[in-house]
């Protein structure tokens, strides 16, 4: 029905742009006035050897006049009549796009754009919500907000108060409105300075870092033993590597993916995950590999129902991220440098020794994460007789370990970054944090 | 001798001015300022209402009233839950769990005053 109606409209307007009488065009075709007429209302089905007739007598491809490219457009409008009030008749769409294609194109076009700009609105909305900086200063400021409220209302409103009670409200009322002050301005600030760099990754690494986020940091491709051009292959589908520093950054990467791969195949170590293993030294002896390959294989597991998910972070000597991948339980900061009490830099300053330990955020409701660390010379040194570069790494995963065994060790409380973290009295504190007042 | 109830909410300040507050109008006041042993002070305390934060150091509200609702004698107790995040998801997630009420920071007194006495008439 929809061809048919969709068809003689189309004729019509053809027939009248080029000015040709119904009549004349109905006797070129061999067939009556009364019957083109019928045609034209949609009111006869029309076949395929007329429409190729009256193609040609109107100087357009037959295609122009039966359904095609058209179809396409009409579902786009139907999709973006979606939002509209009452239902769309299917013969205005199909008479639209007949009459006006190039409005029609227009529309679906917006559509497009709409849906487009509707998804990166969620995306930066998605982000912001998750920004750990914005979430940890806003719940600070509501919580010192609520201090402040209940205690300026317990002086406001209760008559005959002791003055030692009201002492220490004035004194609690002091302290709060400092705390507000200090983490307002410290948003404020952190505010202006993430509307310079929005979205777009700032850094060769940060392009790496969304590439491999994306990919949710395992990549199949290079798990076959003949995975000769993948890597070119992968560098040059990956839209979001885009400077050369970026796809520089990323090929050495995924060589050394690939290297690991070959070194401790999927098929070897899905068997141990399946056992529940979470200790890479385990899994490194029973595979019989280097350390740091069993956390670097952990860490880009194919996420599956059953297999424990691993963060991890890794630096270089100078105490860089070289490697991120967060976990709920554990974000890493975007910029700048982690928490000194991390095991990460204690097993910086002792290469080739393990370390463990069950760490416990601040500030946050989650369970504790135990961590295993240790530092090792990069395998990829061009360059024996220079001094080996050493490169520390990091293992995440939720937990605190505690089994009927073995008790669960005691947690260290760490920090994700000084500035959001509410620590009090730590050792390691290089920078205020917007949290508290205080070094 | 009033009703207990116990706070549990780790920002010191707040705790004070509930305390305060609540005492006044005649409650015994119990508190607790983390989350990881909050279960076991609830069950040696037996309040007849608790107050309780969403974000608390160690374990989170949610879970420690997942845990306070599957133990049959503490899952009558009325719980008022604070949090700093008021979306539709974190009552509705906090309405699943068994909250009897749910308040968003910052509050006034006399709000969290009328949710007590709602909560445990008679009061």
């Amino acid at each position: 029905m929809a061809q048919r109606q969709l068809t003689g409209t189309r004729i019509r307007e053809r027939r009248l742009s080029i000015g040709v009488r119904q009549a004349d065009l109905a006797a070129r075709v061999g067939i009556s006035g009364s019957y083109l007429n019928l045609i034209e209302h949609n009111r006869r089905r029309i076949a395929g050897k007329l429409v190729a007739q009256i193609a040609e007598a109107l100087g357009v491809e037959p295609a122009a006049l039966s359904e095609g490219a058209e179809a396409d457009l009409i579902t786009q409008l139907h999709d973006a009549w979606g939002g509209g009030a009452g239902a769309m008749e299917d013969v205005a769409a199909e008479e639209f796009v007949g009459r006006f294609p190039g409005w029609a194109g227009l529309l679906a076009e917006r559509h497009r754009r709409v849906g487009d700009l509707e998804r990166t609105v969620a995306t930066l909305t998605d982000r912001l919500n998750h920004d750990p900086y914005l979430a940890a200063a806003l719940h600070e400021m509501l919580t010192t907000v609520t201090a402040i409220r209940s205690t300026a209302g317990i002086l406001a409103e209760t008559r005959e108060i002791e003055p030692q009670w009201q002492d220490r409200f004035h004194r609690n009322l002091d302290e709060d409105s400092g705390r507000l002050a200090q983490s307002a301005r410290a948003l404020a600030g952190y505010l202006e300075g993430a509307a310079d760099s929005g979205s777009v990754p700032a850094s060769p690494q940060e392009e790496l870092e969304m590439f491999l986020a994306e990919r949710s940091y395992h990549f199949a491709e290079l798990e076959k033993l003949e995975s000769g051009g993948a890597i070119t292959a992968l560098l040059g589908a990956a839209e979001t590597l885009k400077s050369a520093g970026a796809q520089a950054l990323a090929r050495n990467w995924l060589e050394q993916y690939r290297r690991d791969a070959q070194r401790l195949s999927l098929q070897a170590l899905m068997p141990l995950m399946e056992k529940g293993l979470v200790d890479p030294w385990a899994v490194a002896q029973a595979a019989g590999v280097p350390l740091q390959v069993a956390m670097r294989r952990m860490a880009t597991l194919p996420e599956r129902e059953g297999i424990e998910r691993f963060g991890m972070v890794s630096c270089d000597a100078a105490g860089s991220f070289t490697f991120r991948k967060p976990l709920p339980d554990f974000p890493l900061p975007r910029h700048g440098a982690g928490c000194p009490l991390w095991p990460l830099y204690s097993a910086l300053c002792r290469p080739l020794t393990p370390m463990r330990g069950t760490l416990e955020l601040t500030g946050q409701q989650h369970g504790a994460v135990r961590a295993f660390a240790m530092a090792a010379p990069k395998e990829d040194g061009n360059g024996a007789e220079e001094l080996p570069l050493i490169e520390a790494h990091m293992l995440l995963v939720g937990g605190d370990g505690g089994s009927a065994e073995r008790p669960k060790e005691r947690a260290r409380l760490v920090g994700v970054a000084c500035r959001i973290c509410s620590k009090d009295n730590c050792e390691g504190r290089r920078e205020p944090s917007i949290l508290r007042e205080g070094v | 001798m009033g009703k207990q109830v116990l706070v549990i909410e780790d920002e010191p300040n707040i705790i004070e001015a509930i305390s305060f507050l609540l005492m006044r109008d005649g409650w015994t006041v119990a508190t607790h300022s983390n989350g990881r042993d909050a279960v076991d002070i609830v069950r040696a305390r037996r309040p007849d209402l608790l107050i309780l934060d969403v974000m608390l150091p160690g374990k989170s509200g949610y879970e420690i009233l997942s845990e306070l609702r599957a133990d049959a004698a503490l899952a009558e107790l009325p719980v008022l839950m604070l949090t700093a995040r008021g979306q539709a998801k974190d009552r509705e997630m906090a309405e699943r769990i068994g909250a009897s009420r749910f308040m968003t920071k910052p509050f006034s007194n006399a709000e969290m005053l009328d949710a007590l006495h709602q909560l445990v008439p008679g009061a």
